[in-house]
């Protein structure tokens, strides 16, 4: 833990840092820029403490890079320190969102945006598709994993159950299947 | 009930679901908008395309929904309702994490949400692929920018700009 370098971070810097990685991160990848900020540049935390943090954004629901700026935030300033970081990190996205949202409400008519989104749309799903692949990653090859990612997608896509219960009944399995072994 | 509670509502239960990340809730948002706001599948890709335009977090297209919905406060409201309860629990997690440090099952639950939440994006590939590929030349283009996406370092908001310009020129000469 002493490898890393939180003397004394101000709420100021902690804001910027994340609205600049909260600004550039066109295309994804926005984890990679975080890490480059909090372990490499800043050094505020430690390759260590960054895989730990990182663990822990994976397995609490919500967004892993806001999960992220979250549990730096508040090693770093505390609990302002997690708002500060949060709100650095959505604010440039919401502002540009929000803006061609707005345009695109105003003008969903219009001829142009209704040529242009259907190809847009096509490419975001082939997008997903490509992201869902790469996480996905070892588990396509593990029958365990395979099993459970099957039967999730047809409770959630072809049986059309709600979520909380698609959850209720896959999550018991899941943690079964993957229970410790009996010598840890 | 007030469109706002409603719209809180379901936004936070949406967050406080999205194990693995955004993705994962896509096919449940989908629905939920569909059948309480009256949000159409094509809206609801749009809006989704939208937001993988934009830096940062990859959800934020939760805000185009809100303005659809209610205007700029339902906006703030979805984008607090969606952000806040999610962060929270992650904040006591980190606390309670550096009590406890390292167990066993810690990574056992790891371990098992991974592969739903695995599903559970795949079941959300389906829902937006099922309502933005309906001819052709969108089947085409969502397949050149997923071999794209994993064969080559390109920027993927290249190529979906890339494609919005193919697609309407396909469009506008056929």
């Amino acid at each position: 833990m002493e490898s890393s370098n939180n003397s004394f971070v101000t709420l100021r810097d902690l804001f910027v840092q994340f609205f600049i990685v909260g600004a550039v991160s066109f295309g994804g990848g926005i984890i990679a820029y975080e890490r480059i900020l909090l372990v490499d540049k800043r050094k505020w935390l430690s390759p260590d403490e960054f895989m730990a943090y990182l663990t822990i954004s994976q397995t609490m629901p919500g967004l892993n890079s806001v999960n992220l700026a979250v549990l730096a935030g508040d090693k770093l300033r505390g609990a302002v320190g997690a708002v500060a970081a949060v709100l650095g990190l959505i604010l440039p996205g919401s502002v540009f969102v929000l803006v061609i949202g707005i345009l695109y409400t105003s003008k969903s008519n219009h001829y142009l945006s209704n040529l242009i989104l259907p190809g847009i749309a096509a490419a975001a799903t082939g997008l997903l598709g490509a992201i869902t692949y790469r996480i996905g990653d070892e588990h396509w090859r593990h029958v365990k994993s395979l099993f459970l990612i099957i039967t999730t997608f047809i409770l959630m896509s072809i049986a059309k159950l709600s979520l909380p219960l698609v959850l209720l009944v896959m999550a018991p399995i899941a943690i079964y299947l993957y229970r410790p072994s009996k010598k840890l | 009930m007030n469109v706002f509670i409603q719209l809180a509502l379901s936004f936070s239960l949406l967050s406080i679901l999205a194990v693995g990340g955004g993705t994962a809730v896509l096919p449940e948002m989908q629905s939920i908008l569909a059948h309480q706001f009256g949000i159409d599948h094509t809206q609801f890709v749009h809006a989704y395309s939208i937001g993988q335009l934009s830096p940062g977090p990859n959800m934020l297209m939760v805000l185009i929904i809100g303005y659809r919905i209610a205007g700029l406060l339902g906006a703030g409201v979805v984008l607090l309702a969606f952000f806040l309860p999610s962060s929270i629990l992650c904040f006591y997690a980190g606390h309670l994490w550096s009590r406890f440090g390292e167990s066993p099952w810690r990574r056992t639950v790891q371990n098992a949400l991974e592969p739903i939440s695995i599903g559970l994006m795949a079941s959300g590939v389906y829902a937006v692929g099922k309502a933005s590929i309906f001819s052709p030349v969108t089947l085409v283009l969502a397949l050149i920018t997923l071999y794209l996406i994993l064969r080559t370092k390109i920027n993927p908001v290249l190529v979906i700009l890339v494609a919005g310009l193919v697609g309407a020129l396909f469009t506008y000469y056929s």
